[in-house]
């Protein structure tokens, strides 16, 4: 492998539907079923569950991208990151208001499901990525 | 030429109303079709990125899932047929429906009991219509499908799948998905594949004899993220079964539309030809009785003088 593309991530963040983002990173963090976990090149081989959260992805720009994702994976091989999740927004296109006014309503719901949690995590989700971009 | 001048008139005026609407169709599902393969490809990063992490835990552990067991003795399997909610696609749902008829003869001469899933209003009118029993069907998204729809359909053939005898649910052995594969614009072929149990193929080479592998790491565990990883794969190759089929369905329609509309223009220019012979030959009639009128007029002159 090249030097130059020792030094960089590979990353690309996929939804069920569409590519949302993929470009050369330094770093990428997202949370897994574990905790929080960053990426930096060279990283080891990891395979990983994620669940509904925050992906922060540092470009070789020195820019910051900040995505909300669902439930889903990460996988790291040889510098490429794929981050797979059946529903991805990236922070510019998340409406703010809306975002706030689905979590009040998760919340407000009251039911204590699983499937309830998962839309409150996932409207939390939602608004720190917009929250954070703005 | 037993009907009127005035009769072919209304004829060719309803056969350009009948054109106008199938050129509206053709020209519609031609657009569709555009945004149809553009969502078809805009899903293909998902579902190779899907595939490259389940071939990878496949080469890299040992973990065997209960998706990817082989029965020892099947008996049950289940087929999810997938048409369209419409019809005026020519051939489209009914080659879909023959190739799976196709495929419950082989199933049955296998000795497997077949359960029918269906997708898309045409196929649901197809066994209601003979009676059969059909164990779930979704309707009302054949032309864009999403993929909560896979999803949810996904889910429902997976909890067949796994459920043991004597469960609520009707439990099967093997999952067949009968789709139309979108091969152009001109060539859609009706396809059955095998979708569970699952056989990962495609994607990483395996290691040779004595390389170590790449230690891997799983996060929480192994079979963790292929409890996760292999529904969600089964639903994506769902998903792009809906999407081929969607693509399909609309290059089906267009190509029905565009016979259609040209049917009706030869049926135009057939009918305009035997309406002007018809004139034609009330014109001849005219003017020959006015010429007989007048000879007869002529003679009965001539024989009074």
């Amino acid at each position: 492998m090249a030097e130059s593309t020792d030094k960089v991530l590979q990353v690309e963040l996929v939804a069920a539907d569409r590519l949302v983002w993929s470009g050369q990173a330094t770093m990428v963090i997202a949370r897994t079923t574990e905790g929080d976990v960053g990426i930096l090149p060279n990283h080891a081989p990891l395979l990983s569950s994620i669940i509904e959260g925050v992906v922060d992805v540092q470009t070789v720009e020195g820019e910051t991208w900040i995505a909300a994702v669902d439930a889903g994976f990460l996988s790291v091989a040889d510098n490429r990151v794929s981050i797979l999740s059946e529903r991805a927004e990236m922070s510019h296109e998340i409406d703010l208001e809306k975002a706030r006014q689905d979590l009040e309503r998760a919340k407000g719901a009251g039911e204590n499901d699983d499937a309830a949690q998962e839309a409150v995590r996932r409207a939390e989700a939602r608004v720190r990525a917009a929250e954070r971009a703005s | 030429m037993a009907l009127s001048v005035r009769e072919y008139r209304a004829r060719i005026k309803s056969t350009e109303s009948m054109k106008k609407i199938t050129r509206a169709m053709e020209l519609i599902a031609a657009s569709r079709i555009i945004k149809a393969q553009q969502r078809a490809q805009a899903a293909a990063p998902y579902a190779r990125e899907l595939t490259r992490a389940v071939s990878a835990v496949a080469t890299f552990s040992n973990v065997d899932h209960a998706l990817t067991l082989e029965p020892e003795n099947p008996k049950k399997a289940a087929i999810l047929i997938v048409t369209s909610d419409r019809g005026l696609a020519g051939a489209y749902s009914s080659s879909v429906l023959k190739e799976a008829e196709r495929l419950i003869e082989k199933l049955r001469g296998e000795g497997k009991d077949v359960d029918i899933y269906t997708s898309g209003r045409k196929a649901e009118a197809y066994f209601k219509f003979r009676q059969r029993p059909v164990a779930q069907s979704w309707t009302g998204f054949s032309d864009q499908p999403t993929y909560d729809v896979a999803a949810e359909i996904g889910a429902t053939l997976i909890e067949t799948f796994l459920a043991e005898e004597g469960d609520d649910v009707a439990a099967v052995d093997e999952v067949h998905v009968v789709y139309t594969r979108f091969r152009s614009m001109l060539n859609q072929e009706p396809t059955a594949v095998r979708l569970l149990p699952l056989e990962v193929v495609e994607g990483t080479e395996p290691p040779e004899e004595g390389d170590l592998l790449p230690l891997y790491e799983f996060e929480p565990s192994p079979s963790d993220v292929l409890d996760s990883l292999l529904p969600r794969y089964v639903q994506s190759r769902i998903f792009f079964a809906l999407l081929q089929a969607a693509a399909s369905e609309l290059a089906a329609r267009q190509k029905a539309m565009k016979a259609a509309t040209d049917n009706a223009d030869e049926l135009i220019k057939k009918y305009k030809r035997i309406a002007n012979q018809a004139r034609q030959a009330g014109i001849t009639q005219e003017i020959s009785e006015i010429v007989g009128g007048v000879n007869a007029l002529a003679d009965a002159q001539a024989g009074s003088e």
